[in-house]
């Protein structure tokens, strides 16, 4: 029976246009969905879950409005949701203490994560958690095979490397060649029902802070031609002008 | 003006050029640069000994380094490195060392850095539809973009000291899978060429493969292509759900530019994009547009590139 947690964000649609007001991102327009990473994550857990026993239960952190994630876990099979409540800006060390506090306080043993969420694509939090628990993590990962003990795929340089890991340990993961599953009404129903566990937690001072979130700019016009016969043009100037070829 | 530690790229067996970048952006950060090479052999650090901008070079010499392993490579790394701002590459390994050197330092790490003044550092967000700077207070780790910074030159001269370095692996590499083909991941490349839907099929993808061969590039796919075609693997994709890349030259086939593909790809420093839609949102993205069928415009284009590189 292992005890397995799977960390879930909100982020918006990735087919959403990003906008700004005030020098920060204004997402008060803009459908949330879970993290695409992460639900591959969830996946992994639930097939972690069946291939072992346990138990696995979805943590988040955020106010209210971030139950829809816990929900939509819910609904696809994960057995407990938990809401760390804080609507606060954390940097990735003081987020990183909350989430790893939790888990150990909890008694997890296994967590899985998606890659990078689909805001800040940074990819700190599975390998970062880790090592404040003192734990092994193995990132990027494509592939699990729970037969024999536990091995999971990731890339490495020139191809792949199959690797050996047991518990405790933090998996980020990536797409692979998994399915994610989707919710049934059954699970939709029982996910509307489900109890959200909020827990309190009250962070360390952050020591990198949001200055601004702006638009890039724009990049110069570029040089349009007509025909397949400019790509010999388009050789060239790569050459002559842009000096990369 | 705090001191700085540069982590070394290494990319086959050898001190990657990213790494004079890597410098390059911590003398922006800090004084006193320490560049640390991770090594199992400190004669891979001697190529490094003419590298300009720094003040200290270790070889950090383990067997831990045989393999990746992100605790191991990160309790190495913690044991020999000075105090001091942090700065990796954000290559997908790095940026997973960069993490766990920071939460072993307590410390926080902020990736994916594309400039620097003093210290506010700015990276993309929302891969890329947006810039988010940040203020940083003490020492942090750093992982910075490829492609973005100027490299140093290779006309100094620093002794290299040479330490020996442990950790514990705490994953064990059971074996290891050699890509079936010998073209460069989309990761890896300084140049990339992609496939769109508009390929028709992806056994047009060959008419890509053999440019790549040409350039010694990789190839690449939409999110599109790779939904449709069950032959065109996640692991070509390049977007917001797939990679996000940062090359030299990146070359869109067939590729409309949808929101999440142009995310993923907007940041290479020159874009050439062949579309038949002359109006596809590709091209204002694209340095140079050739509004032409992949079947007219890919034989002109391969011609052209073997003259000139051949």
């Amino acid at each position: 029976m292992v005890k397995i947690a799977v960390l879930v964000k909100q982020v918006p649609d990735t087919n959403s246009k990003i906008q700004i007001s005030n020098d920060r991102v204004d997402l008060s327009s803009v459908k949330m969905v879970m993290s695409p990473f992460d639900e591959f994550a969830v996946e992994n857990a639930l097939l972690h879950k069946e291939a072992v026993g346990g138990t696995v239960t979805a943590i988040t952190v955020g106010g209210n409005s971030a139950d829809k994630v816990l929900k939509d876990a819910k609904a696809i099979g994960v057995d407990e949701i938990v809401r760390l409540d804080c609507t606060e800006y954390m940097d990735s060390n003081a987020f990183q203490t909350v989430i790893s506090g939790v888990i150990s306080q909890d008694g997890y043993e296994v967590v899985y994560c998606g890659k990078s969420s689909a805001d800040t694509g940074s990819g700190s939090t599975g390998p970062g958690v880790a090592e404040k628990l003192g734990w092994a993590s193995v990132s990027n990962v494509t592939d699990i095979q729970f037969t024999d003990g536990m091995t999971v795929t990731v890339p490495a340089e020139g191809g792949n490397a199959i690797i050996n890991v047991s518990a405790p340990l933090v998996v980020s993961c990536d797409k692979g060649s998994i399915k994610v599953r989707k919710p049934n009404v059954k699970g939709i129903m029982m996910a509307k029902r489900a109890q959200v566990d909020v827990k309190s937690v009250n962070p360390n001072p952050s020591n990198v802070t949001v200055v601004s979130q702006t638009m890039p700019a724009d990049k110069p016009a570029g040089k349009k031609f007509e025909g397949g016969q400019s790509a010999e043009t388009v050789v060239q100037l790569l050459r002559e002008e842009a000096n990369i070829i | 003006m705090t001191d700085t530690v540069v982590i070394a790229e290494i990319n086959k067996g050898k001190v990657s050029p990213t790494t004079n970048e890597l410098i390059s952006a911590a003398n922006n950060l800090g004084s006193n640069c320490t560049l640390v090479i991770p090594c199992t052999d400190s004669s891979l650090a001697d190529q490094a000994s003419n590298i300009s901008g720094v003040g200290k070079i270790i070889a950090a010499k383990s067997s831990v380094f045989t393999n990746y392993d992100a605790s191991g490579w990160a309790q190495a790394l913690d044991s020999v490195a000075p105090q001091g701002i942090i700065v990796t590459a954000a290559s997908a390994q790095s940026k997973d060392l960069a993490a766990r050197i920071a939460a072993r330092r307590n410390v926080s790490v902020v990736q994916d850095v594309i400039s620097i003044d003093g210290t506010t550092l700015s990276t993309p967000i929302y891969s890329g539809k947006a810039i988010e700077k940040v203020a940083i207070n003490g020492n942090v780790v750093v992982s910075i973009r490829p492609n973005v910074f100027p490299g140093v030159s290779n006309d100094g001269s620093c002794d290299i000291q040479v330490i020996d370095a442990s950790g514990d692996l705490a994953t064990a590499v059971k074996e290891l899978v050699e890509r079936a083909s010998t073209r460069l991941d989309v990761s890896e490349a300084n140049i990339i060429i992609s496939g769109g839907r508009g390929m028709g099929s992806p056994d047009n993808f060959s008419h890509l493969e053999a440019i790549a061969d040409t350039l010694g590039a990789a190839v690449g796919a939409s999110r599109a292509a790779v939904d449709t075609w069950d032959d065109i693997p996640h692991s070509m994709q390049v977007g917001q759900t797939g990679k996000t890349v940062n090359p030299n030259l990146y070359i869109a086939v067939g590729i409309s530019g949808a929101i999440q593909h142009l995310a993923g790809m907007r940041s290479s420093k020159y874009i050439v994009a062949i579309n038949k839609d002359a109006d596809a949102p590709i091209f204002q993205y694209a340095d140079y547009g050739i509004v032409s069928t992949w079947e007219e415009a890919l034989p002109v284009l391969s011609s052209a590139l073997s003259n000139m590189l051949s």
